[in-house]
């Protein structure tokens, strides 16, 4: 047992995208869990007389044009992105595999299911969800729902696609045989086989959906202000590009990373759960 | 082939038919009374009756549908509410601008994206395959309108060389033109620039690595035929299938770079449209981008099966 735990431990050490992806998520996490630990300043109280202080010991980031703390909104700011990633995640994962199971497994469902995902894809991603959140009314929950509308057609068609290869195997045929219920089968045969594929797929809606909401509070459609989205600092900066580049700079590069590690934590799970995948590319 | 084409066609009409739909089915997403919302805070009892008559809010669903899928077949997609004018003319107005940066944006896409995809491969686990590697990663990390903001800091505000904003139409010539595009079309390019060069750099190793790679080199051909004829001739099949899929990023994109460069195309009409309740421009807009989308995939699909003959199913 040790030993087994020690070969898992090597194969993780070996695959450097997964140790550095997964290095950069730990630290974004650390910033969202440890916000208030990290900075004693809050995110949405102004104080003029501090407005467009630039980057200093006192204010690391500097401060916006209302003398808030451009730290602790970037700091909050992870907390309430990733919150909102992980919103989308969970609810793109439970439907997405819901309709892949059902339309790859109750053939009869296939084409009406996917004829519709098709039709969801055809909008381009940001403008479906800003579609949808300019009818909804601009909010964080309506951007999850929006962000999920996006992300579960592809997500479905993955976990189509495994199913259609699992079906015809033989331990689902005979598990049928046996007499087990359609239930059963798709439960205990059919999804284990399409987890690899569908972890590696939410890792990168994780990050499309970071980046995805930083794009929709930056156009007015996400958590309405002072709240500290990304998206909404990159926002308040954008009329001071000249007086207080700080504002805009800080947020953007906690973007960046975050989305730099789910990247890179995709491709290396990829490469980690199912090691055929690397040999084709290579 | 004709039979490829017919089906592909079939379910492209389909599809259409539904996205449609749902560009319609929008407004019934509204919470509450979509015509007090349209009419704006402080509108009278009056104005709000006249939005609802206007739009046919007062009509059953069957009847909004069916007025809505009867206006699309002689191209109506209803009256803008704050522009006062047809939707679909407010939209040809602003196609030209969207259509030259996403020009520019695919040009430079496809010349560097594949470029840097060739060099990678034929230099594999060399310093140059590693940076444009690097690169391609952490051009799909970073948030497109983010970039915009620092070119407009570095090279608008600090070094002065360039715009940062608006659109100079080609009437005005073409220096002004370029210069207009520039910094939208480079900020709209490197997402797709990144993931084009991991596409081509993965098909050429692939490629390269061909028994026919081999009897060319067998046969004594200059590198230039091998490279340039042989593998590069190959390579651009994966490459042709995504352009359909870069250019749904571009028009993704093209929203927010639009509104941080202050670019009069479609993108920033619907960003408009969003913040003044314009629901007919957001449904109209939503609409014909999502036919352009379609129309383009089905057009790389069918020349997709004619440069690969493999494909056509069935």
């Amino acid at each position: 047992m040790t030993d087994r735990i020690f070969a898992l431990f090597r194969r993780i050490g070996r695959n450097r995208m997964l140790l550095a992806g997964a290095l950069l998520c730990v630290v974004v996490a650390i910033m969202a869990l440890g916000a208030d630990l990290l900075t004693t300043r809050s995110p949405v109280r102004t104080r003029m007389r501090d407005a467009f202080q630039p980057p200093s010991a006192q204010f690391l980031f500097g401060a916006d044009q209302l003398g808030r703390d451009v730290f602790a909104r970037v700091m909050f700011g992870a907390r309430l992105s990733l919150l909102i990633g992980l919103a989308t995640v969970g609810v793109t994962a439970i439907v997405g595999t819901l309709v892949g199971l059902a339309s790859g497994y109750f053939r009869r469902l296939d084409d009406i299911l996917m004829r519709l995902m098709d039709s969801m894809m055809a909008f381009p991603a940001i403008l479906l969800a800003v579609g949808i959140t300019a009818a909804l009314g601009p909010s964080g929950v309506n951007a999850v729902f929006a962000l999920s509308a996006v992300y579960i057609p592809r997500t479905a068609r993955i976990v189509r696609s495994s199913v259609l290869v699992v079906r015809e195997m033989e331990h689902v045929t005979a598990a049928r045989a046996l007499g087990a219920t359609s239930r059963r089968v798709i439960l205990r045969h059919v999804l284990p086989y399409c987890m690899a594929p569908l972890i590696v797929q939410l890792t990168f809606v994780f990050a499309y959906a970071i980046l995805a909401e930083a794009a929709l509070s930056f156009l007015g459609m996400g958590p309405p202000p002072p709240a500290p989205t990304w998206g909404n600092v990159i926002a308040d900066g954008r009329d001071y590009l000249r007086e207080a580049p700080w504002i805009c700079l800080f947020p953007g590069i906690a973007i960046s990373l975050t989305v730099l590690g789910l990247n890179l934590l995709g491709d290396g799970l990829r490469d980690f759960l199912d090691p055929r995948l690397k040999i084709q590319q290579s | 082939m004709g039979r490829y084409i017919a089906h592909r066609l079939a379910t492209t009409v389909v599809v259409l038919v539904v996205v449609s739909f749902i560009s319609f089915s929008i407004m019934q997403l509204v919470p509450g009374d979509p015509a007090i919302i349209m009419a704006g805070l402080g509108a009278s009892g009056d104005q709000v009756q006249r939005i609802r008559e206007q739009f046919g809010l007062d009509q059953p669903f069957m009847f909004q549908l069916a007025r809505w899928y009867g206006g699309l077949l002689v191209g109506d997609l209803g009256e803008s509410i704050t522009l006062s004018r047809p939707v679909i003319q407010a939209l040809a107005e602003r196609a030209p601008a969207t259509l030259a940066l996403a020009g520019v944006a695919l040009a430079l896409t496809l010349a560097i994206g594949v470029g840097a995809g060739v060099i990678a491969a034929l230099r594999q686990n060399s310093w140059i395959d590693r940076l444009v590697m690097a690169i391609a990663v952490f051009g799909v990390s970073v948030p497109s309108f983010w970039l915009g903001l620092l070119f407009i800091i570095v090279f608008g505000v600090m070094l002065d060389v360039l715009p940062t904003g608006g659109y100079a139409p080609l009437a005005e010539g073409f220096t002004a033109w370029i210069k207009s595009l520039i910094l939208p079309a480079v900020s709209l390019a490197l997402l797709q620039i990144g993931l084009l060069a991991r596409i081509t750099r993965a098909a050429m190793v692939d490629v390269l690595q061909q028994d026919y790679m081999r009897t060319a080199r067998a046969k004594g051909l200059p590198d230039w035929v091998r490279i340039g004829k042989h593998a590069f001739i190959n390579v651009l099949v994966p490459v042709v299938t995504v352009i359909g899929i870069i250019f749904g990023l571009m028009l993704s994109g093209s929203v927010v770079i639009e509104t941080v460069f202050a670019f009069p195309g479609i993108g920033r009409l619907m960003a408009n449209a969003i913040l003044t309740r314009d629901y007919p421009v957001i449904q109209g807009g939503l609409l014909v981008t999502a036919f352009a989308f379609v129309l383009l995939n089905l057009l790389v699909d069918v020349f997709y099966s004619w440069i690969d003959p493999r494909i056509r199913y069935d």
